[in-house]
């Protein structure tokens, strides 16, 4: 690991301050993938501005039903909200799905937010990477890519948005907001994330010294009703091949409000609108569940490692919604 | 075997057999037991490896200055200054130690890269961040050469592999080509298998101090005699000032059997520097310096009459080493002794590529080779319509199929009958597909274990105090089987002692020589060396009391002698010829047979395992606990070569892209059901005590029983290994 210095400001406005002026600092929260990736070289911070210590880590309730999530919320902490396990059950299960009980102790909501993609061509600074150096050429196109996209990539990158948690933010229509010596921004979730382009190293909307403080839910009555679904390739402690976000209202038989995001399978976490489009007021049924993740899945470019997702995302979207509609738990 | 020592092996025993409590579990569990890289020494420097990025390749250049530059770098070695190392033995059969050459490289006197990831530089610095990160700053300049890595692409050339005394390569028996096309049932199917690494929980790591030409090594190594030996060479330094420490190894599996890199480098580092050097591999390291299993591609043939009555088998192999060295792995050995078969044809080659050479990973050749031919005769029972159990049934041999030697033991007819009883699985509906639980897809799978039985000679030394106290000496390995458990067991049944009063010296070379933990060996060994030290001690005990009664303790006194001490000595020439003249007539095995029930996805295709059974032959049990535990390890490691894991070596550079246990998938809590083992405890009479090794047997068969269930559960037929969702994914 590089040397760094080391900064734990006790107030958000200092640490907006200290990394205004310093291009070269990173925040720190739970260090759960900065410190891994420092580990191997792949971030080189030349300072490290911990932000634990700033009073970032509490949910408040929101007029009209939302929550307000600071960025250090740890997301054990968040799972266990029994707000969140209430009012937003895809949300406590997406985070319990991810890492384990120990790294999500560790980890924040901000950090999560910033997660970078477990590509193994990123994480092997041998390997060409564009992410990781830009022009050099990316490995994993014709190398190993079960774990990759389908959705939103380019001929520069198709790594994977690892995280679980923004596939149900990105359901839920999150919003990040964040704060820098030039004030507070408010960014859509759907904003946040960037699809690589040929840009692949540009991962988000936030600028180098923008600090995330908070993630606002806003109420969403449908996701009373609601689920994340994540297959793997081991029954815990593994990422997503798919993972699916979904949040489902039938009244007759017919689709009256539907949210679902999809994760494992796109470069960012993927709020599937186009399938959305397509079912509400159409049939609950589940051929209808298998034609709108088939629409959703239209612009997919797959490989020979990862063609299996698409068949797999039809399978995984048609069964969490039919036991969202039939009441029926995952076990 | 005498009578009296079959006696011995069915006499009333007080601890043999009994579950105790392994003598070093308050130390692990206490963190007072102290591994290779927990060792303290002033002045104490620490080591990192530079991996080439190329698979093959010359060194034109190495940079070093900024490496050197980094605070706290005592030095940076390369091939332009690393001292020497002599080459690496051959392997010759007249010096066993010679085995544990792991490649044919002299590291850090060459300027060739046989690999990527070879060490091509090491980094000494006053902390192993310091090291670390500098030996990221070393900028090796390379001429890249053409090399061969594909191995998939490669198969097609491969070349006979060579077989060895102890274990023949190939075998024919009539024509079974031409039986085939006569037979009535056929089944000929293609497997393959993917690369594997042992993943034990200590990575490899080594202190060395030097004192001038005495030499201290701290080391997790399955082999300390071997080792020590195979560093006397190379360093050109006498045997008897190389002294190799290991009380505590976290695990093996094969993959510490070999002298690999990194323990060379911190010999060589430590000799450079004239300090104590560690070296702690990372995870990745192990990866890229320790060999691991080969991938192979399988063919399995089989012909049957309508009865279900093998009339051949076909089992052809191929699998992969490195050019710079590595094991060919006998994967068709479990086949010569699994069926009876008027008609067998038994084939295994190799391929050589520009890679990290292989190495031994628990039942190599059974694990592997299991899978096909378990797999396959699953899949004949299909075409049959007959129950796999049946089917083995009737060709359980009487014989060892290839060639009509006698068996030693032979209970897996028993071993069926237990299993499938206490499995339930005549309840099973034999139909594909027709068992469901909610979303799950249920099936049940079944297959045979199995895995030959070796043992080599061993030098005790047993030592009776006046107090009544009794020590074992022995350089025995213990990397977490119980092995000084069970050694401990024995003595204080031999003697007729309190387990209290026994206490075992262990995992040091200045100890009287071992054998290595490899093979299963180490317990039955060791307890033949055991047994005639403790009946050599009693007889001097018998000598010095003059047939007069008494203990242990008033004997010595009466003699007024503070101790006695039996030392028994291992004569390997005489040994080796006795195996051999045994192994024309005979043949040894533990064996065993898996049951177990998965549960699929119906919409995902993602796999449970939820209830397993294993039934063992494995001899006569010293130990309840410690032996049902590294049953189901065997169990569990099997199950993540079935259902997981699998290295990805990139066949356009060699490398490999997922050396983490982040990446590795091996099976986590969640993964493992609970696993009911059962063993039959019934001696071999050709074994001291009749015992049996256990350590390997029970991967063997593992994933034949997955797969097998699998295709009970879905109708699907999985002959890729690892059996992932994608492979059993619905339409």
């Amino acid at each position: 690991m590089k040397p760094f210095a080391y900064l734990k400001p006790a107030d958000v406005d200092e640490a907006v301050l200290a990394v205004a002026a310093d291009p070269g600092a990173r925040f720190l929260g739970g260090g759960t993938n900065l410190v891994d990736l420092m580990r191997e070289g792949i971030e080189r911070p030349a300072t490290v501005v911990d932000l634990t210590a700033l009073p970032l880590d509490e949910v408040h309730d929101l007029p009209g039903g939302g929550l307000r999530v600071g960025a250090l919320v740890r997301n054990s902490a968040l799972a266990a909200d029994r707000r969140v396990a209430a009012r937003y059950p895809m949300l406590a299960q997406a985070i319990l799905a991810g890492a384990s009980a120990q790294l999500r102790n560790m980890a924040t909501v901000g950090g999560n937010l910033l997660q970078r993609t477990r590509c193994p061509y990123f994480y092997d600074r041998e390997s060409a990477c564009n992410k990781r150096e830009p022009g050099a050429g990316c490995d994993a196109i014709g190398g190993f890519n079960r774990s990759h996209a389908v959705l939103g990539g380019s001929g520069s990158c198709i790594a994977t948005h690892p995280s679980d948690m923004c596939v149900a933010l990105a359901a839920l229509d999150a919003v990040v907001e964040v704060r820098s010596v030039r004030g507070v921004r408010r960014i859509p979730i759907a904003e946040f994330h960037l699809p690589p382009g040929d840009t692949p190293h540009v991962e988000t909307a936030l600028a180098a010294d923008e600090l995330i403080t908070a993630v606002e839910l806003p109420p969403v009555p449908v996701a009373v009703r609601s689920r994340y679904r994540k297959v793997r390739d081991r029954a815990s402690y593994a990422f997503a091949l798919v993972s699916v976000a979904a949040a489902l209202e039938v009244r007759d038989g017919v689709v009256t409000d539907v949210r679902l995001a999809l994760g494992g399978v796109a470069t960012t976490p993927w709020r599937a609108r186009e399938a959305e489009r397509l079912l509400l007021g159409g049939p609950a049924n589940e051929e209808a569940y298998r034609r709108a993740a088939e629409a959703e899945l239209a612009p997919a470019a797959v490989r020979p490692g990862n063609a299996f997702k698409t068949g797999l995302v039809r399978a995984t979207v048609a069964a969490t919604l039919r036991d969202l509609d039939l009441g029926e738990e995952i076990g | 075997m005498t009578t009296t020592e079959t006696e011995r092996a069915t006499a009333p025993a007080t601890y043999v057999g009994k579950p105790v409590d392994r003598v070093d579990g308050r130390a692990k569990v206490t963190g007072e037991a102290r591994f290779a890289a927990e060792h303290h020494y002033p002045d104490l420097a620490h080591a990192a490896l530079v991996h080439a990025a190329v698979a093959r390749a010359r060194i034109t250049a190495i940079d070093t200055a900024a490496a050197r530059a980094v605070p706290g770098v005592i030095d940076v070695l390369t091939h332009e200054n690393a001292p020497a190392m002599k080459p690496p033995p051959k392997f010759s059969p007249l010096d066993l130690s010679t085995f544990v050459s792991a490649t044919s490289v002299n590291y850090l006197a060459t300027d060739e890269v046989h690999w990527n990831g070879q060490p091509v530089a090491v980094v000494v610095a006053e902390t192993p961040e310091a090291a670390r990160h500098a030996a990221t700053l070393v900028r090796p300049v390379y001429q890249e050469l053409p090399a061969v890595l594909d191995f998939a692409a490669e198969e097609p050339n491969a070349v006979p592999q060579k077989g060895n005394l102890l274990q023949e390569s190939e075998a024919d028996k009539g024509d079974a080509e031409a039986a085939l096309k006569t037979a009535p049932v056929t089944v000929d199917l293609r497997f393959t298998t993917p690369p594997y690494h042992h993943n034990a929980l200590e990575p490899h790591a080594t202190t060395a101090v030097w004192d001038g030409d005495r030499l201290t090594v701290h080391e997790g190594t399955q082999n300390i005699a071997w080792l020590r030996k195979h560093l006397a060479t190379r360093f050109g330094v006498p045997e008897r000032g190389v002294r190799v420490l290991a009380p505590y190894v976290g695990g093996g599996f094969g993959g510490k059997a070999m002298v690999w890199a990194g323990t060379l480098l911190a010999v060589l580092a430590a000799r450079a520097v004239g300090r104590p050097v560690r070296l702690a591999l990372s995870r990745a390291a192990v990866y890229h310096t320790v060999g691991g299993r080969t991938p192979s591609t399988q063919r399995v043939a089989l012909g049957a009459d309508a009865d279900g009555r093998l009339t051949a088998i076909v089992h052809t192999s191929v699998s992969r080493t490195g050019r710079i060295g590595g094991m060919p792995e006998p994967v068709t050995a479990a086949t010569r002794h699994l069926y009876a078969a008027p008609n067998i044809h038994l084939r295994q080659h190799v391929v050589e590529l520009d890679l990290l050479a292989n190495t031994a990973m628990r039942a190599p050749g059974e694990a592997i080779g299991t899978f096909a031919i378990e797999s396959a005769m699953d899949e004949l029972a299909w075409e049959l319509g007959l129950d796999p159990v049946e089917l083995r049934l009737r060709n359980e041999p009487e014989r060892n199929p290839v060639d009509g030697k006698r068996f030693s033991r032979r209970l897996l007819r028993e071993a069926y009958a237990l299993g499938a009883e206490r499995f339930g699985w005549r309840d099973r509906d034999p139909r594909a597909g027709a068992t469901r639980d909610g979303r799950w897809l249920v099936g049940m799978g079944v297959a045979t274990a199995y895995h030959p039985t070796l043992m080599l000679p061993a030098n005790v030394s047993v030592r009776l105090g006046a107090d009544g106290r009794v020590v074992v000496r022995c350089g025995l390995q213990e990397m977490g089987m119980g092995a000084a458990t069970v050694q401990a067991q024995i003595a204080a049944d031999e003697l007729g002692v309190p387990l209290e009063s026994v206490r075992v010296e262990y995992g040091d070379s200045s100890l009287p020589d071992a054998p290595g933990a490899g093979g299963s060996v180490q317990t039955a060994s060791i307890a033949g060396g055991v047994v005639a030290a403790c009946d050599k001690l009693k007889r001097m005990v018998r000598r010095l009391g003059r047939g007069a009664p008494g203990t242990y303790a008033e004997i010595l006194a009466r003699a007024g002698r503070d101790h006695v001490t039996a030392e028994v000595k291992a004569n390997m020439p005489v040994f080796m010829i006795r195996t051999l003249l045994e192994r024309r007539r005979l043949v040894k095995a533990a064996c065993g047979v898996h049951f177990c029930e998965v549960r699929v996805d119906r919409d995902t295709g993602e796999i449970r395992v939820s209830r397993w059974l294993g039934v063992f032959d494995v001899g006569r049990i010293v130990n309840a606990k410690t032996a049902a535990s590294q049953l189901r390890g065997g169990i569990v490691m099997g199950l993540g070569m079935a259902l997981s894991e699998e290295t990805l070596v990139d066949p356009r550079t060699g490398r490999i892209m997922n050396p983490s246990l982040a990446d590795y998938h091996v099976p986590v809590h969640a993964d493992v059901p609970h696993i009911d083992v059962h063993y039959l405890d019934e001696p071999d009479p050709t074994m001291p005590l009749g015992l049996v090794g256990i350590g390997e047997v029970s991967i063997a068969g593992v994933a034949a029983a997955v797969a097998n269930a699998v295709r009970h559960a879905t109708g699907v037929r999985v002959l890729d290994l690892p059996i992932t969702l994608d492979k059993v994914l619905p339409g």
